[in-house]
């Protein structure tokens, strides 16, 4: 089973990067920072302000474009049924999903955000607690991704649907991510080290990463 | 043997005997809540203005009752989305997706009357405040759920996904809640604060009161006659099928 597991999981993270959805993410990423300063001006050290905040808002709507093809193309092309008659448990199978998404999407993401961060003159010291935490977080998007997916899954034309779905699930994980990551301690409001910050928002990712399995299955059993 | 908790639900699932009990409640629940309705905005009218919001605070009779009751059709949403799910009760799916409008035109009406309440006790018409932020976001599920109804065509995979989608909003309400107070102990300017529900006087608290069961008997009248109505449409659409009437060929789900 766990060779199972491995190999949707490969299987999953092979798609991803044949799909080239990864290069609309980051694309995506670019173009928004690079819009951002033609609206709110140049002044670098608004720019510095609000940096980390717009990176992470960024981040997360680049991730809502990607998440439509967690589930769509399998049930499309017809390999979900297979994967249903599969010696794993749907769930598990979910969960593979969720961490191919996590594995191919979030971690090149984050591997760009220093160039990004170039374009809105981030405090360079501050890029490691920034990509900590999206990336401490990125289980979590990519797991309540999928529980939205899920739901949405046999809507025809799907548009910003998904989107709207996950917003309300992705609001409590943008203010802590975002906040923490401007160094706000958790306590005092005061900046301080991230290492409260890192450890719940990895715990809410493990918790995530338990219950959304189980939410999507019981959608996509429906399917 | 089944056990007399689940005899009590299957008996009262069953969508004959609810719209035999829907025939005889609805016009009364109606004629209450519109009774309470106009009796509660009399009462409203009559008491005292504030000392110091002056007469603005008798939008506090229609927002407050207003936002507990968003609060309650969600609440009613996810009790009736899983009764659907785990006893498999297709009601279940139709009471929740009766509330759903219900619930987000409330949603609505806080967020509005709060707007017009901020205006003159803020001198602007919106503030990123905990409390209005918070239900902002539960307008947004309302949203989604909604949208999941009319998305998707076959009625048992649409009522499926809107259930799951129901129970993990739930969840999500009080963790939104929590995380847009913490956020705003963060970012709030201490002005906003000051305007902190107040204890209140019984001047205040019985056109309150009134209103607030005015709304949640409109709220089950309005529920009834949506879930009498979707009844009637599931069973015309199930005669048209039956028949084959080619008039109703290729119409959506609801």
């Amino acid at each position: 089973m766990i060779r199972a597991f491995y190999a949707v999981l490969e299987l999953d993270i092979r798609q991803i990067w044949r799909e080239g959805s990864v290069s609309l993410v980051i694309a995506f990423i670019f173009l928004a920072l690079t819009l951002v300063p033609f609206g709110i001006g140049p002044e670098l050290a608004l720019l510095r302000r609000l940096a980390p905040g717009l990176i992470w808002v960024i981040v997360v709507l680049a991730l809502m474009l990607s998440l439509d093809r967690l589930f769509q193309g399998d049930v499309d092309d017809g390999s979900f049924d297979q994967l249903r008659m599969s010696v794993l448990p749907l769930e598990l199978v979910i969960l593979a999903k969720i961490l191919a998404h996590y594995c191919a999407v979030i971690i090149p993401m984050v591997a760009v955000l220093p160039l990004a961060g170039i374009l809105m003159n981030v405090d360079l010291q501050a890029m490691p607690r920034l990509m900590s935490m999206i990336l401490a977080a990125g289980p979590a998007l990519c797991a309540l991704g999928a529980v939205a997916a899920s739901v949405s899954v046999s809507v025809r034309r799907p548009g910003l649907l998904t989107a709207l779905i996950v917003m309300p699930l992705y609001v409590p994980v943008l203010i802590f991510g975002a906040n923490l990551s401007m160094g706000v301690d958790m306590m005092n409001g005061q900046t301080s080290a991230l290492d409260l910050g890192l450890f719940v928002m990895l715990l809410f990712s493990g918790a995530t990463l338990i219950l959304a399995p189980v939410a999507s299955a019981t959608a996509l059993r429906g399917v | 043997m089944q056990s007399t908790g689940s005899d009590w639900i299957h008996y009262l699932a069953n969508p004959h005997r609810f719209m035999r009990l829907a025939a005889v409640v609805t016009w009364p629940l109606w004629g209450v809540a519109l009774a309470l309705m106009i009796w509660g905005l009399i009462l409203g009218f009559a008491a005292p203005p504030d000392y110091q919001q002056g007469e603005t605070v008798r939008i506090m009779f229609v927002h407050v009752p207003a936002a507990w009751m968003s609060l309650f059709a969600y609440t009613f949403i996810f009790v009736a989305s899983v009764v659907a799910l785990v006893f498999r009760h297709s009601l279940g799916h139709v009471a929740a997706r009766a509330a759903a409008p219900v619930g987000a035109v409330f949603a609505l009406t806080t967020l509005v009357t709060g707007a017009l309440w901020g205006q003159p006790m803020w001198g602007t018409w919106w503030v990123w405040d905990a409390r209005l932020t918070s239900v902002l976001v539960l307008f947004l599920i309302y949203l989604g759920y909604i949208a999941i109804w009319r998305a998707i065509d076959a009625p048992d995979v649409a009522a499926r996904a809107a259930s799951v989608l129901a129970i993990v909003g739930f969840i999500n309400v009080p963790i939104v809640k929590f995380s847009v107070d913490w956020w705003n102990t963060l970012h709030q300017p201490a002005s906003v604060s000051r305007f902190a529900r107040p204890a209140l006087h019984s001047d205040f608290l019985i056109p309150l009161l009134v209103m607030c069961v005015a709304f949640m008997v409109l709220f089950c009248a309005l529920v009834f006659t949506r879930m009498q109505s979707e009844i009637w449409a599931q069973r015309s659409r199930r005669l048209d099928e039956e028949t084959g009437s080619p008039a109703h060929q290729g119409r959506s789900n609801g």
